[in-house]
């Protein structure tokens, strides 16, 4: 195929949608938002950032990300391990991906590119190497994206790109951190 | 473009400021009370840099007004002016932008300039120190508005050199390269000096089919000019080594994967014997530049190579003093497979026709207007605002050595680091800064104290006084559906506006 597949991506079904996020509701005057929507299902959708909203709204209107309430018995587990060393263990459903299962729980993921695997701020590092081997082998265009990523390991992957099923339920991941620490002789010296 | 800058002090500023401008005098600064009200912060500049820091700082220190400053009528910095157009995933970035541009806590001013001496900013200025009387804090993310020279005799004399900056601007809408026009007719090569990333998005505008970048938001005089393009060879110039290149993998496996367009075979002598244990990303690198394109390069359309070792000394011009070809000396490495090998001269030279030539060796960072009066410090070498690493800013010492940070004064993203890095860098980096800001305002340390934190509400009135239209964000919503609509009858995403008057005028 000629045409680049990201640009395919997103020009193909680029659309004007009229979602406004919550805290533009309590705006007046705004306009709609278009946006660059995606369909192929290994992608997901651009989201709102959860933490910000709730800084500024105390709106119980709060959406959560894009991912699905898991059905009582249909539940998977999945656990991540933020900065601090914390662990949250979450339920999720089968088929959604950790990056919107990160942000619907407010962990700190960013997800500059909204899952369009372009960006790898959604960089996670698999705990344990079993579960590593149970997921889909990375596609190109994933490597290409971990190659830049910072503090890459034998275990790492896109969070956008990683989709719940059921071999996965249990699966812990730890985020790495964001803010690399930036040697002194990087800066300081006044050359 | 001829500036129609308007410069103008509140009544307190001017006295003020010609007081301490006049002695020289460093701003005084506060530690009083300041928890029993909000952080009052001004940002200088609206890319990825002055929003990510904007976002972090509003995140940690709850009801943080932030001010944002931006020269242009439009938001987003390189994201709108630099990422390329058929790489529209990149932007998503904006969903974050808009996100805290909602908040009540953030008031969005559009082109206004901070310190700007006029330039191509045809919109409204406001002196430094004016700014630095009514906040407690400053973030500059103003980026790299000026690009590298090479300083090789006929740079700058012969028509047909462009830089990538004028390049890149042109084709994404910059107001400043609306009228660039540049001529790809003249013959069949073409050269692009440089290997990094921009050096790859120049070459695919280059060789990509225009009927896909159609319908990205590239401009229509892009469109056109590209239609019209005779270039069907490029070649991609780097004075390093494969093992030294700049550039990244999915960039080249793009350039790889273009329909009907070819790669020609890469110089193997400089590649290691044994690929297969190269760390893993430089390992992938090689590995992909070794298989070279889906297209055979006989049956292909366009070309394209990479040519290494190869260092510019002097560009060649037709009598009516047009491009005619870019001379090259041949260059040595001295440890061909260290990344970070250094070159020596040869004697070898190496004539390449160009009808057209592309200088894409880095963009550069400038000092603000009164930068000296606020007695900060510019390392003009590197092109960065000189800092602790974290954006804290470092004044100016006279004995040169290190200087202390300027309470108050931080920096983000291009300026504070140099012109590399992705958005995701930029972002970690603009985190820093958020959590020096954050860290400093929780403790004891000093910040700006100047006339009142009463930010914009004291500046307005000035510049509205000025006669020049102030950018809202409701404005910029309004530029941004224009501009839509405009993409819509055009079937594409978005046909920007490329002049700053269309803006306005769209605002209004
Ligand atoms: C051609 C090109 C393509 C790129 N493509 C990609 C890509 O595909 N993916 C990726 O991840 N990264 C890409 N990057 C890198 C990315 O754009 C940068 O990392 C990022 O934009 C740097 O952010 P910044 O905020 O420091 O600077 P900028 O984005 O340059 O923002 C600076 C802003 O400050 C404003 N300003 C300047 N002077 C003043 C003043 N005096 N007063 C007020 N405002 C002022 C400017 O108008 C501008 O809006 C690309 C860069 C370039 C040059
Ligand atoms: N798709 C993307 O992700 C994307 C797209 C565009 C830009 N960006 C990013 O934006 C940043 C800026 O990119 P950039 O391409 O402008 O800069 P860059 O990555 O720093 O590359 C600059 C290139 O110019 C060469 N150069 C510098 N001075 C030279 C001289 N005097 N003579 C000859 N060659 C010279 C460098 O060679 P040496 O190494 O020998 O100095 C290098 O090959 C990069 O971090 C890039 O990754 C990303
Ligand atoms: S969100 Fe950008 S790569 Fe996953």
């Amino acid at each position: 195929m000629a045409t680049p597949r990201s640009l395919a991506r997103s020009l193909q079904s680029f659309q004007i949608s009229s979602f406004q996020s919550i805290a533009q509701l309590s705006r007046p005057a705004l306009s709609s938002r278009g946006k660059i929507r995606s369909n192929s299902p290994l992608l997901c959708r651009p989201r709102i950032g959860a933490s910000l909203l709730r800084q500024f709204s105390t709106s119980p209107l709060r959406q959560h990300g894009h991912i699905h309430p898991p059905k009582p018995g249909e539940e998977l587990y999945v656990t991540f391990i933020d900065k601090e060393g914390k662990e949250h263990k979450v339920a999720v459903s089968k088929g959604d991906n950790l990056l919107d299962i990160a942000q619907a729980h407010d962990l700190e993921m960013e997800g500059a590119c909204g899952g369009s695997c372009a960006c790898s701020t959604c960089h996670i590092i698999v705990t344990d190497e079993g579960y590593y081997e149970k997921m889909p082998e990375p596609e190109d265009d994933e490597n290409d994206m971990l190659d830049l990523a910072f503090g890459l390991t034998e275990t790492s992957r896109l969070g956008c790109q990683v989709i719940m099923t059921k071999e996965l339920d249990g699966l812990k991941v730890k985020l790495p951190s964001m803010t690399r620490n930036l040697q002194a002789s990087d800066f300081g010296s006044k050359s | 473009m001829a500036s129609i800058a308007k410069s103008w002090l509140c009544a307190s500023c001017r006295r003020k400021t010609s007081v301490s401008l006049a002695a020289k005098s460093r701003y005084s600064y506060s530690t009083a009370s300041r928890h029993d009200r909000p952080l009052r912060m001004a940002v200088v500049g609206s890319g990825p840099a002055g929003f990510y820091t904007a976002y972090r700082v509003m995140s940690k220190v709850p009801k943080t007004k932030v001010d944002m400053f931006e020269a242009l009528p439009v938001p987003y910095g390189l994201v709108r002016f630099g990422v390329a157009p058929d790489h529209p995933e990149v932007k998503n970035c904006q969903e974050k932008f808009q996100e805290v541009a909602s908040s009540p806590d953030f008031t969005f001013i559009g082109n206004v300039s901070i310190g700007n001496t006029g330039g191509h900013f045809a919109g409204c200025t406001i002196p430094l120190a004016s700014v630095l009387h009514h906040y407690d804090a400053i973030v500059f993310a103003y980026g790299a508005s000026k690009d590298k020279k090479l300083g090789i005799p006929g740079e700058s004399g012969l028509q047909g050199i462009y830089s990538a900056r004028e390049f890149v601007g042109w084709y994404n809408g910059l107001p400043e390269y609306a009228g660039l026009a540049p001529d790809l007719t003249k013959g069949d090569e073409a050269v692009i000096i440089g290997q990094g990333n921009v050096a790859l998005d120049v070459a695919r505008m280059l060789l990509e089919n225009v009927d896909v970048l159609r319908k990205s938001d590239i401009t229509e005089a892009a469109i056109e000019a590209l239609l019209k393009s005779r270039i069907k060879r490029v070649h991609i110039v780097g004075r390093r080594g494969p093992m030294q290149a700049a550039f990244t993998i999915k960039e080249v496996r793009e350039l790889m994967k273009l329909n009907r367009v070819g790669f020609h075979d890469i110089d193997m002598s400089l590649m290691p014997d044994e690929i297969s244990k190269l760390p893993r990303a430089r390992r992938r690198l090689m590995e992909i530049m070794m298989k070279g394109s889906t297209a055979n390069v006989d049956e292909a359309l366009k070309s394209w190579s990479l040519d290494f070792c190869l260092s510019p000394t002097e560009f060649l011009g037709r009598p009516d003093r047009s491009l005619e070809s870019t001379v090259f000396e041949r260059t040595l490495l001295s440890s061909p497979f260290d990344p970070s090998s250094s070159v020596a001269s040869t004697t070898e030279k190496l004539t390449i026709p160009s009808s057209v030539a592309f200088r894409s060796i880095g963009y550069k960072s400038v000092a603000l207007p009164g930068f000296d009066e606020a007695g900060i410090s510019f390392n003009d070498r590197k092109g960065i605002i000189d800092n602790d690493g974290m954006g804290r800013v470092l004044q100016i010492n006279k004995d040169e050595s290190s200087g202390s940070h300027l309470p108050g004064v931080y920096c983000a993203g291009w300026v504070k680091r140099g012109p590399t890095g992705v958005i995701a860098s930029t972002m970690e980096d603009a985190f820093s800064t958020g959590d020096a800001i954050a860290s400093d305002w929780n403790s004891a340390a000093p910040f700006i104290k100047g006339e009142s934190s009463s930010g914009w509400e004291a500046l307005r009135a000035g510049v509205e006084h000025g006669k020049c239209k102030v950018i809202t964000w409701e404005d910029w919503q309004k530029i941004d559906k224009a501009e839509k609509e405009r993409g819509l009858l055009a079937g594409k995403e978005r046909e920007k506006f490329t002049s700053t008057k269309e803006m306005l005028a769209a605002a209004s």
